[in-house]
Formats: structure tokens, C-alpha cells, sequence
């Protein structure tokens, strides 16, 4: 790594808050969207030429939809406790990237245009005019952010900085100032099915490859069926499952375990994706639109189980918002809704984890596991934020912690945990989501992946880990790109399912 | 300065209840399009419930994030809270008997409410990431608190004032009957900024108070595969 125009933070004996840097990642912004994008997108091309009346129209709106947004402006008292939370403020010292600094960059701007105090006494309370400065400010900090919600369990009011930083992107691209990455993916997937742009006749030579290797590894006939009408379950995965390192793993895991259940699944190629970048954005029209393939998709295959593949915002998108964005989940009295809840079986949880899923399947002794062979790895568990503060698996609270890990120990014998204040619902970030996995903030990420790293080397010395397992596309993109920087093998991150891959009995071994 | 004072009382309760009220309304009438309990979050309502109190009695969010701030956050809170108990017999005839049980721990909360206040500006001062994110609104919001409880402690225990009059005078002003307040310094800066916190309440970083109770991440129930959560700007889409 010695391209890189930055420095790699080091590892620390004894971690203290670290003293703040003024202006230390002033300099990080991503690429701004192309006209062409952004048209697509349904948003102006380039910045307005009344961008601040526009936004502050844009703002006036979001404060009226969304009690969130609305509450939180009001309630911050800078109290203080989220100051040392945020990975990339650990990580840069930059006073910007602590959660209330990053709120203020709004909150001020809120408090000049919306209250009383703040149209009289702006200085007094901290309240500032949107200038073309604080519009660049707001356009660099709230792309450092990965909306990863760690802020908001420590604040006293619950005030989440995802939140504040989704109503501040999607103001910046109703104006015209949007983020390049993101949109162009919300664009392909639109046009074509996925983020990734893989085209239906492209996903069936992969998918036909996936199956011919296979094959030959264990002489078994697993299928990845596409657009079988009929099948029981819809499988909707991240599309770097696809055929991405080490996401694909993962996909010849899913496979496996519905080969040795017996249970009849397929895919789709009009919904090839699980992720859904209009939630990065905030923006409640793109996330639908996203999400309306898959509802389209399962009525059109008239399958009874959905079930989501390994992928944090994915899951937090499916599990908390499907059922209120196109009526995919239960207890609806609306048409919308009755007509997918009617064609689904309401046995079981719709949707459905594929850890959930399999964990099922365990329980009820239908899979069978030689745990043996993944005796060559020390495995331990990276909770993917979205999944640990957005979501919930199985009934009852915190299933999203133990459904995993329990699903790794039956098909493991070595697991090992980190931290606790790194953990479950005080995770930290790989540094790469939320709408950062570009290059072109390669610093941050590489950067906000620190807080993680530490805990990572504890194991990795103590215990020998080497194995860190994970149920997010975006974290195993991030981490195999960033484990090199910190002396690590970029193996070593890989899924839950690349587990059971390893060790499941097919049941009809030759 | 009698007759100022009971205007400037009803001027500022008026003010204070009319703007606390308008913005629990305007809180309540905004939709939450989404389910978005920071989790793991409780799966029923009396678990919000048992949440919800956890978090406005022990401040358990904060607990997790900063134990010095916790603890003088915490102890600034309950101690205004007794003194707050302790003043309402001011404006109760015949004094209520669980006010009357809680007189002497309210009077002494008032040095803890101090202690605390002090110990949360001193934070302001003492540690760099607080100072960087103080406004000066922060740090008089403080100074007031800090002069009320000092104010009051003042005519408490160093210069004593008339109480039986500034009671009369309350019990009057409940019902419109203006009554002669003793002149005393201390009370009058007691009361004037008592007047004037609660003028700037409803507009101000105070509004935590009722906020925290429609904060979505802490008021959710986690049921969203079992509950569509629709808001009717979102329902409106749906028909289009």
C-alpha cells in the first residue's frame, strides 16, 4: 500500500479519546452525480441556481413527513455522550465527525431558518445562514457518515445521526448536489435488476458456472435456479453474492442449504438485488421503487417464503420497511397489502434471514454438519451495523445477535468473541456503508475500518483468529479492501453461510 | 414590583404552557413513516413503556455512553425534581402530605441540583470535545439554572424572606387575586428567573423534555413484519 496519500492510524496499546483535529478530513468528499444520473434520478442536474431557497423548502417538507428529523432538531442539548462514538471521529480526531458536530452541521441551519431564536440571536445559538460554504461542509460530512446508528443507543434522547444525515442528502439531492456512487447504483439497478448492473442473461451463465463447480467439488447436483415459477421460497441477495470474494461463498452456502433440506427455492432476475441504496439517501420514493421489485417479482413467481440473503442495510430495509413500503409482511387490512399477505405463507416470518432460515432448519435436525472441517479456522463475528441496530431476527429481542452466532457454533468449533464494547449493539462499523464503498473515499474507509481493526488484532494476537465472519455485503466488500492496509490477509473476512458451506452434509454425498 | 411580577408570571406561564403545548402537538401530528427503534428494542408496548421510564428515570442511554455525565446529568435532574415537588407548597392550601413527607429531602436536593449544574459547565470548560460543541446559548442556559438554584438556596438558607407572603401571593395569582409580595432582592432575582426560563422553554434546547417522549428510536414498539407502519403521506404515494 504504498500509493496512498494518507496515514494509516496506528494500532494504540492503551486507546484513549483522541484530541481533536480540527479540519482533518475537510478535504474528503466524494464525486458529485453527473447530470445524466441525476435526471434519471428524477432530480436537477446540477446545483439550482435558488439552491437555498430550494433546500430550505426541501427541509421545511422533511420536517412535516418525518417526526424523526423533527424531534431530533429540536432535542440535542450538547450533552456530550455521543462525542466519542463515531468510528471515523476515533479514527481522523476531526470534531466534525463527532455525531452532534456532524447533527450541528443541519441543527444550525434549522435553528436560522425554522425557530424563533435562532431568526433573532443567530450567533447566540449557534444558528448559521446555508451559504455555499456550509452546503460544502454538509456535502463532505454527511458523505463521512455511514448512518450506522451507533450514536444514537448512546444518546440520552436517542437522537440517530442517520436520520439528520439521510434528510441532509436527500436536501442535497433534491438541489442538484448529489452523491455519484450511490445514485448511479439506485440508476442501474432501476434499469437493470441489480447494483451491479449483471444482466438476466449474464446472472444464468454464472449462476450454470456456480452449479458445474460445484459439481465437480463435491460430485452433488446443487442447483441456483432463476425465475422458477412456483418455487416455495424467493431468495433476494445482495448481487455481489453474485460473484464477488468472498460474497459468493456465502451463495454456494445458501444453495447447499436448501439442496439438503429439500426445500424447492429460486431467484429472480428482475429482483437480483437485496440492497437498497435509496435508504443511504433518505429518500422514501427511490427506497419503494426499489423495493416494489420484489414485491412484483414474488407475485409474479407466486412464492410463498422470501427469504434475504446476507447483507446488514438489506436486512434492515426488508425486515423494518418492507411490510410499510409494499405491503411484504403481515397484519395489513389495506388491498395492497392483502394481496401479497395472501399468496405468502403466514406460518412463517415474512420475510425472512437466511440465518433465521437456517437456524430453522438446524433446530428441527434437518441439516447435519461435519463441524470438523472448518477446524482449521478460529472464527469470530463481526455484527454488521444495520442488522444489530436496525433489525431483529427470530421473536424476541437481540435474535440478531445470537442467530448468527449460534448458526456458527453448530457448524464450527472454534469461535472466539471480541471486545464487548465492540459488539452486538456497540458495534462498529467496517467504515464502508451507508453509501461510502467507493474509491473515491478510500481515505475514510480505510480510516473509519480503524475501531474495528483494533479489536480485530486483539483476537487475531490473543486467540489466533483468523477467520471473521460476517452477514453484510457491503462489510465484506469494505473489509477485503481495507484488511491489507492493516497487515492483515484480506481472506480473512468472509460470510456466515461460507461456514456452512464448508461443513454441511449434502445428504447425498456419492 | 408586585403587580410587574404577577404580570410577568402570567405572561411567562402562558408562554411556557402554550409553547410546551403547541409543540407536543406539533410533535404528535408528524407522522414516523418508518420503524426505526434503534435495537434490540422491545416487542411490545408496555415494553416500550418499561424502556421509555428506564430512560427518563436513570437515564439508562446515558449511563451506557458516560458515567461522569450520567452522573451529573442525572443528579442535577432528580434534584430539580424534588425541588420542584418541594415548591408546590406554594401552591397548594392545605399542603399535600406526600409534598409535605418530601420537604426536607427537597431542600437539600437543592445544593445537589447546584452540584450538578456546576459539575456539567464545569465539563463544558474542562473537556475539549464539550467545549468545542458549546454554543453560548449552552453555557447561559447553565448560568441561569445554576443562578436559580443558588438564588434559591440564598433565600433559603442566608436571607430568609417571607414565605407565608410569596404563598399568598401564588395562592392570589391561581385566582386572579393579586396579593402584596415582601420586597427581598434575592426573591425577585429568584422569581424573574424563574419567569424567564420558563418564557424561553418552549423555544429552546428544553424542549428535550417532552422530545424524548416522541423520540421514534426509543418510543417504537420492534413489530414491523407483524405491523404495516404506513403514514398517510406515504399511503398517498400507494394510490398514485
Amino acid at each position: 500500500m504504498a500509493d496512498q496519500a494518507f496515514k494509516i492510524p496506528e494500532y494504540r496499546e492503551f486507546p484513549t479519546i483522541p484530541a481533536l483535529v480540527p479540519g482533518a478530513m475537510a478535504h474528503s468528499k466524494p464525486y458529485v452525480a453527473n447530470e445524466k444520473i441525476q435526471a434519471e434520478m428524477g432530480f436537477p442536474g446540477k446545483l439550482v441556481d435558488n439552491w437555498e431557497e430550494k433546500a430550505i423548502e426541501k427541509f421545511g417538507e422533511l420536517l412535516g413527513k418525518y417526526r424523526s428529523l423533527k424531534v431530533f432538531m429540536d432535542s440535542c442539548v450538547h450533552c456530550g455522550a455521543c462525542t466519542d462514538k463515531c468510528h471515523y471521529f476515533i479514527s481522523t480526531g476531526d470534531p466534525k465527525n463527532m455525531p452532534v458536530a456532524r447533527q450541528e452541521l443541519m441543527r444550525s441551519v434549522y435553528r436560522r431558518y425554522f425557530t424563533l431564536p435562532g431568526k433573532l440571536f443567530p450567533s447566540l445559538v449557534g444558528a448559521r445562514d446555508l451559504t455555499k460554504e456550509v452546503l460544502d461542509e454538509w456535502f463532505s460530512y454527511f458523505w463521512q457518515c455511514s448512518e450506522c446508528r451507533r450514536c444514537s443507543v448512546f444518546c440520552p434522547y436517542g437522537i440517530d445521526t442517520a436520520e439528520v444525515t439521510m434528510a441532509a442528502r436527500h436536501i442535497m439531492d433534491s438541489i442538484g448536489y448529489g452523491q455519484k456512487y450511490s445514485n448511479e447504483i439506485i440508476v442501474k439497478l432501476n434499469k437493470i435488476g441489480n447494483n451491479l448492473g449483471l444482466p438476466g442473461p449474464a446472472l444464468e451463465n454464472t449462476l450454470e458456472g456456480l452449479e458445474e463447480d460445484i459439481k465437480e467439488d463435491t460430485g452433488v447436483d446443487v442447483k441456483y435456479p432463476l425465475n422458477v415459477k412456483g418455487a416455495e421460497v424467493l431468495l433476494v441477495t445482495p448481487s455481489a453474492d453474485f460473484f464477488a470474494e468472498p460474497h459468493i461463498e456465502s451463495l454456494i452456502g445458501y444453495g447447499k442449504v436448501f439442496h439438503a433440506a429439500g426445500i424447492s427455492w429460486t431467484l429472480s432476475s428482475y429482483a437480483s438485488e437485496a440492497g437498497n441504496f435509496g435508504l443511504f439517501n433518505g429518500s422514501y420514493e427511490h427506497m419503494r421503487e426499489v423495493a416494489l421489485r420484489v414485491r412484483k417479482a414474488a407475485l409474479e413467481l407466486g412464492v410463498k417464503r422470501i427469504v434475504v440473503g446476507e447483507c446488514g442495510h438489506a436486512w434492515r430495509v426488508a425486515y423494518a420497511f418492507w411490510n410499510t413500503l409494499i405491503g411484504l409482511g403481515a397484519g395489513a387490512k389495506d388491498p395492497f397489502a392483502i394481496e401479497l399477505q395472501n399468496q405468502l405463507d403466514p406460518r412463517h416470518m415474512q420475510p425472512s434471514h437466511i440465518c433465521e432460515f437456517t437456524w430453522d432448519l438446524i433446530q428441527q435436525g434437518r441439516l447435519k454438519f461435519d463441524k470438523e472441517k472448518n477446524d482449521h479456522r478460529i472464527i469470530t463475528f463481526h455484527d454488521s451495523c444495520n442488522v444489530a441496530r436496525g433489525s431483529r431476527m427470530g421473536n424476541y429481542a437481540g435474535g440478531q445477535f445470537d442467530i448468527p452466532r449460534n448458526v456458527i457454533k453448530a457448524v464450527a468449533n472454534n469461535y472466539v468473541e471480541m471486545a464487548p464494547d465492540t459488539i452486538c449493539e456497540s458495534t462498529f462499523c467496517c467504515g464502508g456503508g451507508g453509501g461510502v464503498l467507493t474509491d473515491d473515499l478510500i481515505e475514510l474507509r480505510v480510516k473509519g475500518a480503524f475501531p474495528r481493526m483494533e479489536a480485530l488484532k486483539q483476537v487475531a494476537d490473543g486467540q489466533g483468529v483468523n477467520f471473521m465472519a460476517t452477514i453484510c455485503a457491503i462489510c465484506k466488500a469494505q473489509f477485503s479492501k481495507v484488511l491489507p492496509y492493516y497487515g492483515f490477509d484480506m481472506r480473512l473476512v468472509g460470510g456466515v453461510h461460507q461456514l456452512v458451506s464448508t461443513a454441511i452434509r449434502l445428504g447425498d454425498e456419492q | 414590583m408586585t403587580m410587574f411580577l404577577a404580570i410577568l408570571f402570567y405572561l411567562a406561564f402562558v408562554i411556557f404552557v402554550a409553547g410546551v403545548a403547541y409543540k407536543i402537538y406539533d410533535y404528535a401530528r408528524t407522522p414516523a413513516p418508518l420503524s426505526i427503534p434503534t435495537t434490540p428494542a422491545p416487542t411490545t408496548q408496555s415494553g416500550v413503556a418499561f424502556r421509555m421510564a428506564r430512560e427518563v428515570v436513570l437515564f439508562e442511554s446515558l449511563f451506557k455512553a458516560n458515567l461522569w455525565i450520567w452522573l451529573f446529568g442525572w443528579l442535577f435532574h432528580m434534584a430539580l425534581f424534588l425541588v420542584l415537588i418541594r415548591h408546590l407548597r406554594y401552591f397548594t392550601e392545605p399542603v399535600w402530605n406526600w409534598v409535605a413527607i418530601l420537604q426536607p429531602f427537597g431542600m437539600y436536593a437543592g445544593f445537589a441540583m447546584a452540584a450538578g449544574l456546576a459539575g456539567l459547565w464545569g465539563r463544558r470548560f474542562l473537556v475539549e470535545r464539550i467545549r468545542y460543541i458549546s454554543t453560548p446559548s449552552d453555557h447561559l442556559m447553565l448560568v441561569l439554572l445554576l443562578l436559580i438554584a443558588l438564588s434559591g438556596l440564598g433565600i433559603k438558607f442566608f436571607m430568609h424572606t417571607d414565605i407565608t407572603a410569596v404563598k399568598v401571593f401564588f395562592l392570589g395569582l391561581m385566582m386572579f387575586d393579586i396579593q402584596p409580595l415582601s420586597a427581598h432582592i434575592g426573591l425577585y432575582v429568584h422569581l424573574l428567573l424563574v419567569a424567564l426560563l420558563m418564557i424561553i422553554f418552549p423555544f429552546s434546547k428544553l424542549l428535550h423534555a417532552p422530545g424524548v417522549f416522541f423520540s421514534p428510536t426509543r418510543n417504537q414498539v420492534d413489530n414491523p413484519r407483524e405491523v404495516r407502519h404506513l403514514a398517510p403521506w406515504a399511503a398517498q404515494i400507494e394510490k398514485n
